[in-house]
């Protein structure tokens, strides 16, 4: 039975050495902090949390090391990126305008017999252009795949099987947060899902939204102004059935409830589960059990406890 | 609300002594809600308040207080106000303007240093402040031989903290470089910035004028030198992109009209332009007014408007409400929407002086080089 722990952020609040022993595991933690980035290495506190147990899986680290080595490698990647980068500007310009109006119908006052198959149609279009985005972000990285055939490149490969050997190893997986594209990108390139499969795994921040379908980014309060809510990458899948919020409380406006109707609609059936500090979701095969004060964003904009109606 | 000045005016036996007293117990210029008194202690003819606030006269009487040799002078400032200020003491015929003994608050320029007054609401920003958490870029002193100038030419490169040759990143250049680095703080900003995550790591290339009031109105070989030197300098030396969507240039006054001219001269090239009380002025009929340093820029102005074109596709512009440009810069915003242009504006209370260009970046920078915060999640 798949066990996977979602957490709240652990820098001020450290729950994951509680989750761990709750799981009853006593082997090597392999842990990966790649979304760190050149600050991987940076793990000693993170090591302590687990019992000092931990064998950093270097994600970043081997990344840079392959590329290094097989710059070939190296530009497809950076293909890669530039492709992606820019279906991503395509979808935030069609984004930008189908959330303008989705915004409009949310507010807007009136009977509402007459607003909410429009609001409906609004969201359906949305969701669309999600899954659109998505199948064309999937298409890229299996055409990388196809292409480059880089578990056949022998850099890659060997480090690969580096990391599948950590892996066997160890009794369980924790994965830090930090930057969530860098995190899924590298976990990706170095295939280390395929290890993971039957691990217990714990992360948190950016490492529990690797985990799950679809990576949604968010933020309402950058410097910039708000930004849409967008779908960034194909998720590994592990975490099922939700949308990982970390930081809610401070990046969404969790008050402004058309907004997060409009948040939660957009992104059902998946529950849109906050993820604040001390929170926690687990996961216990196919059902998901959250803990007292972990919020989801339910269907009218109101965060309402997550463990009520777990998927 | 009696204001203290008025509260000292009535106190019965006003004297030296409690003059000391006053000025030793307030902080000046002493702001009372959106009332601000100015003073000055010494003999003088007449004292007046000199500033560069548009829409207010440009020297304005102090009174002197009876019985003593204080002077002062109470203005209304809406809430968030910043300008800049002297005094202009009068005495036996001879003017000597002087910044306000009274006030540390001091803004520098090029042109030596002026007292700032900061009205209820204004707060300098803490991200142009050093912070010791934020880890430092670093800035390298170059040389650019045979420029479209004749000769050679300075060029600083700001590297951001943890510059990897592997990485790339978008490139801003920027007019007047040397003056943003000492007046505007801008290599402390982009380490703020940067750390904060709001800001994407840049590669900066500040380059420096000899003459910007010659070289900056549409002149064709300044647009050389940036479009088809220091850019290609860039990006044969150094990790950036190399699209246009991550070029953008930047400027302040002239220096916003030299960054539109050359985006002008040069479609396609630069996507992004950060223009900052650009001196943008122009003439729907009859002559230029503002003299004969603006000849060249009204022309190239009104050869802009007639015919724009699409210099860039994303414009970030600026200006204080207290500048005399704020027509056209308000104007420009309008007009560039309508070609087409992504244009985001913002306005302060301030006037055309280097720390009101410094107060933007923030918005500025992390609108037109969004940095990871959106992908960060500790």
């Amino acid at each position: 039975m798949r066990r996977v722990v979602v957490l709240g952020p652990q820098r001020h609040v450290i729950t994951v050495t509680e989750e761990l022993k709750l799981l009853g595991l006593s082997g090597r933690i392999a842990t990966i902090t790649a979304g760190w980035q050149e600050r991987e290495s940076e793990d000693d506190e993170l090591s302590a949390a687990l019992g000092n147990r931990a064998v950093n899986l270097r994600l970043h680290a081997r990344t840079d090391a392959v590329f290094a080595q097989d710059r070939q490698l190296f530009s497809a990647h950076r293909r890669r990126q530039d492709n992606l980068r820019q279906l991503q500007d395509i979808y935030r310009m069609r984004l930008d305008h189908l959330m303008a109006s989705a915004t409009v119908l949310m507010s807007r006052a009136g009977p509402a017999e007459l607003l909410e198959p429009e609001r409906i149609d609004t969201i359906e279009q949305l969701r669309a252009l999600d899954a659109h985005h998505l199948r064309r972000i999937r298409d890229v990285h299996e055409a990388f795949e196809i292409q480059e055939l880089p578990g056949e490149r022998r850099a890659l490969a060997q480090h690969r099987a580096e990391v599948q050997g950590i892996l066997e190893e160890c009794d369980a997986v924790a994965i830090a947060g930090g930057h969530v594209s860098t995190l899924i990108g590298r976990m990706r390139l170095l295939d280390v899902a395929a290890g993971m499969t039957h691990k217990p795994i714990l992360a948190w921040s950016a490492g529990a939204m690797v985990l799950t379908d679809r990576v949604v980014a968010f933020h309402d309060r950058p410097p910039e102004g708000a930004g849409n809510p967008e779908i960034l990458d194909v998720g590994l899948g592990l975490a099922p059935g939700i949308v990982a919020l970390p930081h809610a409380t401070t990046r969404l406006k969790l008050d402004d409830v058309p907004r997060m109707a409009l948040f939660s609609r957009r992104f059902s059936p998946s529950d849109c589960i906050c993820l604040d500090a001390g929170n926690c979701g687990r996961l216990a095969g196919r059902h998901w059990d959250f803990t007292p004060g972990t919020l989801r964003l339910d269907a009218s904009g109101f965060p309402v406890p997550a463990s009520a109606e777990a998927a | 609300m009696i204001l203290a000045i008025h509260r000292l005016e009535r106190q019965a036996g006003l004297d030296s002594h409690a003059v000391d007293t006053f000025i030793r117990s307030q902080r000046f210029p002493l702001i009372e809600g959106m009332h601000v008194t100015f003073v000055w202690r010494g003999h003088a003819d007449a004292v007046h308040l000199r500033h560069w606030v548009f829409g207010l006269a440009s020297a304005q009487p102090f009174h002197r207080l009876a019985h003593t040799d204080l002077w002062y002078l109470t203005i209304d400032l809406p809430r968030g106000s910043r300008f800049e200020y002297k005094f202009d003491i009068q005495r036996a015929g001879h003017n000597q303007w002087i910044r306000d003994p009274l006030n540390p608050h001091i803004a520098h320029d090029p042109f030596g240093a002026n007292s700032v007054c900061q009205a209820e609401g204004y707060e300098v920003p803490d991200w142009c402040l050093p912070d010791p958490d934020a880890r430092q870029g670093t800035l390298h002193e170059l040389m650019l031989n045979n420029t479209a100038f004749g000769g050679p030419r300075p060029l600083t490169v700001y590297l951001p903290a943890r510059y990897r040759e592997t990485r790339r990143y978008p490139l801003l250049i920027v007019h007047d470089g040397g003056d943003y680095l000492r007046y505007a703080r801008l290599k402390t900003v982009l380490d703020n910035l940067i750390h904060r995550l709001e800001v994407a790591p840049l590669i900066v290339a500040l380059t420096h004028p000899k003459n910007r009031m010659d070289e900056y109105p549409d002149d064709p070989h300044h647009a050389q030198f940036i479009a088809e030197q220091v850019l290609p300098f860039m990006e044969r030396n150094y990790p950036v992109f190399g699209t246009p969507a991550q070029r953008c240039l930047m400027g302040a006054s002239f220096g916003g009209v030299a960054s539109l001219a050359t985006a002008w001269r040069y479609p396609g090239v630069f996507g992004k332009l950060l223009l900052q009380s650009g001196s943008f002025a122009f003439t729907d009929i009859g002559e230029n007014k503002r003299g004969p340093a603006f000849d060249r820029v009204v022309q190239f102005v009104n050869a802009f408007r007639e015919s724009p074109g699409r210099p860039a596709e994303k414009v970030y512009m600026s200006c204080g409400t207290y500048e005399s440009l704020i027509y056209e810069n308000r104007s420009m915003v309008p007009f560039l929407q309508s070609h087409g242009l992504e244009v985001r504006y913002d306005e302060a209370r301030d006037g055309h002086n280097w720390e009101n260009w410094r107060d933007r970046q923030q918005s500025a920078l992390a609108w037109l080089f969004p940095g990871p915060l959106w992908f960060v999640y500790e």
